[in-house]
């Protein structure tokens, strides 16, 4: 092993901020110096790494004490096509630059993800879904074609014709396979900048899935938001947002909102709190009390205002983790983490209040809790399935990390038993044994395989990588 | 590199001169408190002996390095290959040291250059490789096993005296270098600890053992502590000796 230039060690965080590591930090900005990179690793010994825009909420992107990829810098849109929607860019580009790329010709990306932060590379790897998942799918469902480096040196395209074994495992194989330089994803039509967001309360989860079973034909995205304190009667209870896309003719003037103004998230909160403080405000109620201060308010001004429609902007509603910036520091400088769960549509209700007792029980109810709809897709290392998923954001302390652990290992037997998932771009918890029992051992060897075939030497890992599938 | 756990952090450090004395002990406590250690040293059959101790206890891994301080252009590559060996670096402690009898009227080039580059040199050369890590990083603690030697210069080893005086100096100067990007520098100042560095040593008083050394090294690094004596008692001692005016320690013949 070779001494690497100092110049570019670098701490690298999780996204949740729970763990940290140092690594040696590249940011190439053309194919051929990529190319470079991957060499130089090579011949330094040294593994390698690709991230994005560092949204995932665990290891997934870190490689520690080796070299990580920072790929924002590969950002150009190399082709666009305003009358097919067909976009093809570099692995760097951000899902923020997509949307205002597109938007003024009447188009949107088909699934996006919370935070308009993270990259196409990166959506690709970790197969990224959204709150319209029973509809669209995870994005490999609108990815037409893509290029990868393979550590050998050589470029391949594939797409669901040609290499198609590697195109279904790379989409959703969270970088193990190569590194992407090209993504050419088709955009979705869309005739206004603005979209119908319905507002409702449930008052427990039966009310949750019965609101999705009403709605999932009419509405276009659907998400719950459940109070994880809410006990008995009430357990589950929470407030559902569900958006419908305008058809033709609903909006008369599409030009108008579809323009980029019309777009931005305001800077301020009540017209006057700079939204980049909130976070501070939010931190004393970071705490089991608060939280559940919060939660009960929340609810009860939604039963109060009853259910509601307004007329929002695409980014408003789509990109809520984006509205407060940095929230994520309301939790600490210990941070957060993240289990989501997705589990078969008949077994999701007793598993996911099973999973609720179990929190409460261990007095470790989690602070954020999203429920979303999904649909089976053909990736092999997929999270999509006929089914719900259920987001809990767990605080960490320095205290609770042990707990934290033992508790997801519980949640791990409830979800195995209900034939349920996981998804890697969440995961920090994930035991070598679980990802075998969920993704079957046929399917983790046929993977293996495939690495072996792309990366014969094991040149690209991550810390997740190393966590859950080396041996 | 082993798998991490992004919710079981692993504590992770390197004791450098850990064949013997205050070293192998360094690592055993370390060990016994979870920490991964990377244990370097000259001597394989000692390196070997410790790991299996080591690995006994149960906690944290050992890895063993074979490897002279003056050998300096080989350290930057192997801070790299331990850190990575490791998954990442928390404590660093140049522990190697040697003190070379010479007598009162001896002025021994060889001798004198041999103690400079392992307890002086060496030190700088790995201190260095962390410095810089933990600068970029802004995290990290440094401890360097100077003496309570180094606080004068006297008859019976003038070179002695000066790598540990030297030592001190490069060590506070990474302290103020280094305090306000988050990294600490602990500065342990022994007196006598019950190891064959003693065989030397005529006279002796206030000996502790070399765990007892140990534990109370580590303590002072997890506190952060910048400049320690053990034991304390010594803290009092030098600052009288520190006071001695010149033209009385000139007679004095320790």
């Amino acid at each position: 092993m070779n001494k690497l230039p100092i110049e570019h060690l670098e701490k690298v965080e999780a996204w949740g901020g729970a763990s940290d590591g140092v690594s040696y930090v590249y940011r190439p900005s053309t194919v051929p110096e990529l190319q470079k990179v991957v060499e130089f690793a090579r011949q330094n010994g040294r593994t390698i790494g690709a991230r994005g825009g560092g949204n995932s909420y665990g290891d997934a992107a870190m490689n520690d004490e080796n070299i990580l990829l920072d790929m924002r810098r590969m950002s150009r849109i190399l082709d666009w096509n305003p009358s097919s929607g067909l976009i093809t860019l570099e692995p760097g580009v951000t899902l923020s630059t997509l949307w205002q790329y597109v938007l003024e010709d009447g188009w949107w990306p088909p699934v996006v993800t919370g935070t308009m932060m993270t990259t196409i590379g990166g959506c690709a790897g970790m197969n990224v879904h959204g709150k319209n998942g029973w509809q669209q799918g995870p994005i490999g469902d609108h990815i037409r074609t893509f290029d990868m480096l393979l550590t050998t040196g050589e470029i391949i395209t594939c797409d669901r014709e040609q290499n198609s074994g590697i195109f279904y495992a790379a989409i959703g194989g969270f970088g193990m396979l190569g590194i992407f330089t090209s993504i050419t994803i088709q955009m979705k039509r869309i005739y206004s900048g603005m979209i119908d967001v319905h507002f409702d309360i449930s008052p427990n989860l039966e009310g949750m899935f019965s609101f999705f079973h009403e709605n999932v034909e009419k509405s276009s995205y659907i998400v719950g938001w459940m109070d994880a304190f809410a006990k008995g009667k009430s357990l589950g209870r929470g407030d559902l947002h569900s958006a419908t896309y305008l058809e033709e003719g609903d909006d008369p003037n599409p030009q108008q909102t579809m323009r980029l103004e019309k777009q931005h998230l305001p800077a301020t909160l009540f017209g006057v709190l700079p939204k980049s403080m909130i976070w501070m405000f939010m931190r004393p109620f970071m705490n089991n009390l608060g939280t559940k201060m919060i939660n009960t308010a929340k609810y009860n001004v939604g039963r109060f205002a009853g259910s509601s429609t307004t007329r929002t902007p695409h980014a408003a509603y789509h990109f809520l983790l984006d509205y407060v910036p940095d929230w994520k520091k309301a939790y600490g400088s210990t941070g957060l983490i993240q289990y989501q769960p997705f589990i078969p549509r008949d077994n999701a209700l007793d598993a996911f209040k099973e999973m609720l007792t179990l929190c409460q029980k261990w007095d470790m109810p989690n602070y954020l809790t999203v429920l979303k709809r999904h649909r089976p897709d053909d990736f092999m290392l997929t999270h999509g399935l006929d089914g719900f998923s259920m987001a809990m954001d767990f605080r960490i302390t320095k205290r609770n990390r042990a707990d934290v652990t033992k508790l997801a290992h519980e949640l791990d037997r409830i979800v195995l038993a209900a034939n349920g998932r996981y998804y890697l771009a969440k995961d920090s918890t994930l035991r070598p044994e679980t990802a075998v029992a969920y993704l079957g051992q046929e399917t983790v060897d046929s993977f293996r395989r495939l690495k072996a075939k792309c990366d014969p030497d094991g040149l690209i890992q991550s810390n997740m990588w190393r966590r859950i599938f080396d041996d | 590199m082993s798998a991490k756990r992004p919710l079981e952090p692993q504590k992770n450090g390197i004791v450098i001169g850990a064949s013997s004395g205050i070293g192998a002990a360094l690592v055993k406590e370390l060990a016994r408190e979870g920490y991964n250690v990377a244990a370097l040293a000259r001597r394989q059959k000692e390196l070997e002996a410790l790991r299996e101790e080591v690995d006994g206890l149960g906690n944290g891994r050992c890895h063993i390095y074979l490897h002279d301080v003056t050998d300096y252009e080989v350290i930057p590559a192997l801070f790299q290959q331990i850190t990575s060996d490791l998954g990442g670096l928390d404590l660093i402690i140049y522990n190697a040291g040697v003190q070379t009898a010479v007598a009162h009227d001896e002025y021994n080039f060889q001798k004198d250059r041999g103690m400079l580059e392992i307890n002086l040199l060496g030190a700088v050369a790995w201190l260095n490789e962390a410095a810089a890590r933990f600068e970029r990083t802004g995290s990290g603690q440094i401890v360097g096993i100077g003496s309570v030697a180094g606080d004068r210069g006297r008859i019976g080893s003038p070179i002695y005296n000066t790598s540990k005086a030297g030592l001190h100096t490069y060590l506070e100067g990474l302290r103020n270098r280094l305090t306000r990007h988050g990294v600490g520098v602990t500065t342990i100042k022994p007196g006598f600890i019950q190891t064959s560095m003693l065989d030397n040593v005529p006279k002796t008083f206030w000996v502790i053992s070399a765990d007892e050394a140990a534990q109370r090294i580590i303590r002072a690094a997890d506190k952060g502590k910048q400049t320690v004596y053990i034991p304390a008692r010594w803290g009092l001692m030098m600052l009288i000796i520190r006071h001695i005016p010149s033209f009385i320690f000139r007679k004095l013949s320790f």
